[in-house]
């Protein structure tokens, strides 16, 4: 059917079920961790629920050729779109030794690959916003035409890094992105007890730069803000603070207790607005795709799952000795 | 050989080192247009421009934060903070990213990075422009950490910083700045990082210091060889990683050890120094382990009397030396 939303966008049929399908592809990852952490195997999950459509509508928009990432620890569906793959993300859960993030030293979810351009993160949030900064600068020395995106949660915008980053950014003009995920919880905090002026977006403004206002629950509305924010970058006219909105549907992290400061109505509302169950409405309304392909979609991807997960429960440890190697350069 | 400056010493190895390879940049507070609160950058944005000689904003985390990201990408960053004692809002920059860059990636991604801070006091700079702020990373593997002492070591060890592969906290002790001249080849040459220097050799008691307080233990030598007491002196240039061998050594020499440096007492570096002769070295000592070192007071107070109370000098030096001498 022509003239959809995604047509208009320049995206075929088939990229936009693609986008579906890391979607769905995270939020399945995301589930079997906390099934695996339920059951005792794996120690820890930090999850993607209900960002999915953030994560993925954003990697679309860049080009996973060159462009750089410096992600937070949400952002599965982003990593899985450049390049990681089932198997990494449960090497890692599983702490392996051939976990390509970290080798099985970092936590899950703090992404770092090379081979996609993917820099390694921290938990200290908020962090890795000035690295996304010196890629650009490094981008800007070298007369590349790359950009660099970096994404934190809205409690994030807070730290000093934040502002120290867009300023810098925004004083030398530099081809990044700032976008943040809001998912209206810095753990139990809710928005209104972290932003006094109720918008991330709005602050873009002291640091001479678009702040533009997305739902993250729409992957499309996603990728036309990062599209439209790399092509300025490209175009040597600097960066742009995004605030994608969404919610997150589970707790922190497998070791937090939502229900001791939300709602369960609250959530159950949320859900509704769910961006794979709205995202597979608009697929289906715009005829890409049918309940078959669904389907067939859901059983490829349960059996991707199965197969990453006995694969990593199976992989070897790192060896004890590792716990001495790469202090420095050897 | 040509006789330089401390801080020219810091401007030739900046220079020659962006005049060799394009992606060493120099960033921070003034470093552009100024060349510097003390002119270690001077002369070097005609040089290269302000794209390689960058004014940042008044901002230490970003500094530090962007120099990674800069760092990781493949650029040579050298940040200057302006005075050690501002760096603390970088500190999460250099402890939580910098220094565990390559050990959380597994050896992916790594941070060859420079950052320089002036350090230390005698210059009435008061409790926020004196202070000595080594032993905060010491105790942070994954950094290297060089104090120099005179002109040809400034040079050689900062051109190695810039070429490590590694994160390298490079303090210049500032006093030295201006009052400490010596020879510099005019040849390309480098000092490793790692390797302690015998500054002196003697027999009765050794000495081992680094920055300012290395120049006062050399004055003191020179004090108590009239009265027949040989001083041996060893200055460690670089405190991480530790020249453990140089140490031992210098230990060896004399059976007596004084430990001296500006930074507090309490947890300054003398303290692992002192540990590991003792549990290395033993059975060499004629005396215990002395350690001459700035007092456990916050920082270093404006009013002269009292800056010269928390200074160390040449006279509480060869005091220290000579009671050593005599046990």
């Amino acid at each position: 059917m022509a003239n959809e939303r995604h047509d208009e966008l320049g995206l075929s049929d088939e990229q936009v079920l693609d986008m579906y399908r890391y979607m769905l592809l995270a939020r399945k990852i995301d589930e079997r961790m906390w099934l695996l952490n339920r059951a005792g195997k794996i120690p820890f999950v930090i999850s993607c629920q209900g960002q999915e459509a953030i994560q993925v509508g954003a990697a679309f928009a860049l080009d996973r050729d060159k462009d750089w990432l410096c992600p937070y620890y949400r952002d599965l569906g982003m990593v899985l779109v450049f390049g990681q793959s089932s198997k990494d993300q449960m090497l890692s859960a599983f702490a392996k030794a051939e976990d390509p993030n970290s080798g099985g030293r970092q936590m899950p979810g703090h992404y770092g690959d090379r081979r996609f351009r993917i820099v390694s993160g921290s938990s200290p949030v908020t962090t890795q916003l000035l690295h996304a900064v010196g890629v650009a600068l490094a981008a800007k020395m070298e007369k590349k035409d790359h950009v660099a995106l970096t994404t934190f949660g809205e409690g994030s915008s807070n730290q000093g890094d934040f502002h120290e980053g867009l300023n810098f950014a925004g004083v030398h003009n530099l081809p990044v992105i700032f976008m943040c995920e809001n998912n209206k919880y810095a753990i139990s905090v809710p928005v209104e007890k972290q932003l006094a002026g109720g918008s991330v977006a709005a602050r873009a403004q002291g640091y001479g730069m678009p702040g533009v206002q997305v739902d993250g629950n729409d992957p499309l509305n996603v990728f036309e803000a990062v599209k439209a924010a790399a092509d300025q970058a490209r175009r040597g006219e600097g960066p742009t603070l995004i605030e994608a909105s969404s919610y997150r549907l589970v707790p922190h992290s497998s070791d937090d207790d939502d229900r001791t400061y939300r709602r369960a109505e609250e959530v159950e509302e949320a859900r509704k607005k769910d961006p794979l169950v709205q995202f597979k409405a608009y697929l289906m309304d715009a005829g890409v795709m049918d309940e078959e392909k669904e389907s067939a979609l859901n059983k490829e991807i349960a059996q991707e799952v199965d197969e990453a997960t006995e694969y990593a429960e199976k992989a070897p440890y790192p060896d004890p000795e590792q716990t001495h190697t790469h202090v420095y350069a050897e | 050989m040509p006789v330089i400056s401390y801080i020219e010493a810091v401007t030739q190895a900046l220079r020659e080192e962006m005049q060799r390879d394009e992606r060493v940049f120099v960033l921070g507070e003034d470093v552009g247009v100024r060349g510097g609160v003390f002119r270690a950058t001077a002369g070097l944005i005609e040089e290269f421009g302000p794209e390689r000689v960058l004014d940042t904003p008044l901002t230490e985390s970003a500094i530090a934060g962007v120099s990674i990201g800069a760092s990781v990408y493949g650029m040579r960053p050298v940040a200057e903070m302006q005075f050690a004692d501002f760096i603390m809002p970088a500190v999460n920059q250099i402890v939580s990213e910098a220094a565990k860059m390559r050990y959380r990636s597994n050896n992916s991604w790594h941070c060859p990075l420079v950052i320089r801070a002036p350090y230390g006091g005698g210059v009435h700079g008061a409790l926020y422009h004196s202070q000595s702020v080594e032993k905060i990373f010491t105790g942070v593997p994954g950094l290297k950490i060089v104090t120099p002492s005179t002109p040809h070591d400034v040079k050689g060890l900062l051109i190695s910083a810039i070429r490590d592969e590694d994160p390298v906290l490079f303090f210049e002790h500032k006093r030295c700045y201006r009052l400490i001249k010596g020879e510099v080849p005019e040849e390309e040459y480098t000092v490793p990082i790692g390797k302690a220097e015998v500054k002196r050799e003697g027999t009765d008691v050794t000495v081992i210091s680094y920055g300012l307080t290395l120049h006062f233990a050399l004055k003191a030598a020179e004090e108590l060889e009239k009265e027949g007491i040989s001083v041996h002196v060893l200055d460690l240039r670089t405190l991480i990683p530790l020249d453990k061998e140089a140490v031992l050594e210098a230990v060896a020499k004399t059976g007596k050890v004084l430990i001296i440096h500006e930074d507090n007492l309490t947890g300054g570096f003398g303290g692992e120094v002192s540990a590991i002769i003792s549990e290395q070295a033993f059975f060499e000592l004629d005396a215990p382990v002395r350690r001459l070192a700035g007092p456990d007071v916050p920082a270093m107070p404006y009013s002269p009397p009292l800056e010269k109370e928390f200074m160390l000098n040449p006279e509480k030096v060869t005091n220290a030396i000579r009671e050593l001498a005599e046990f």
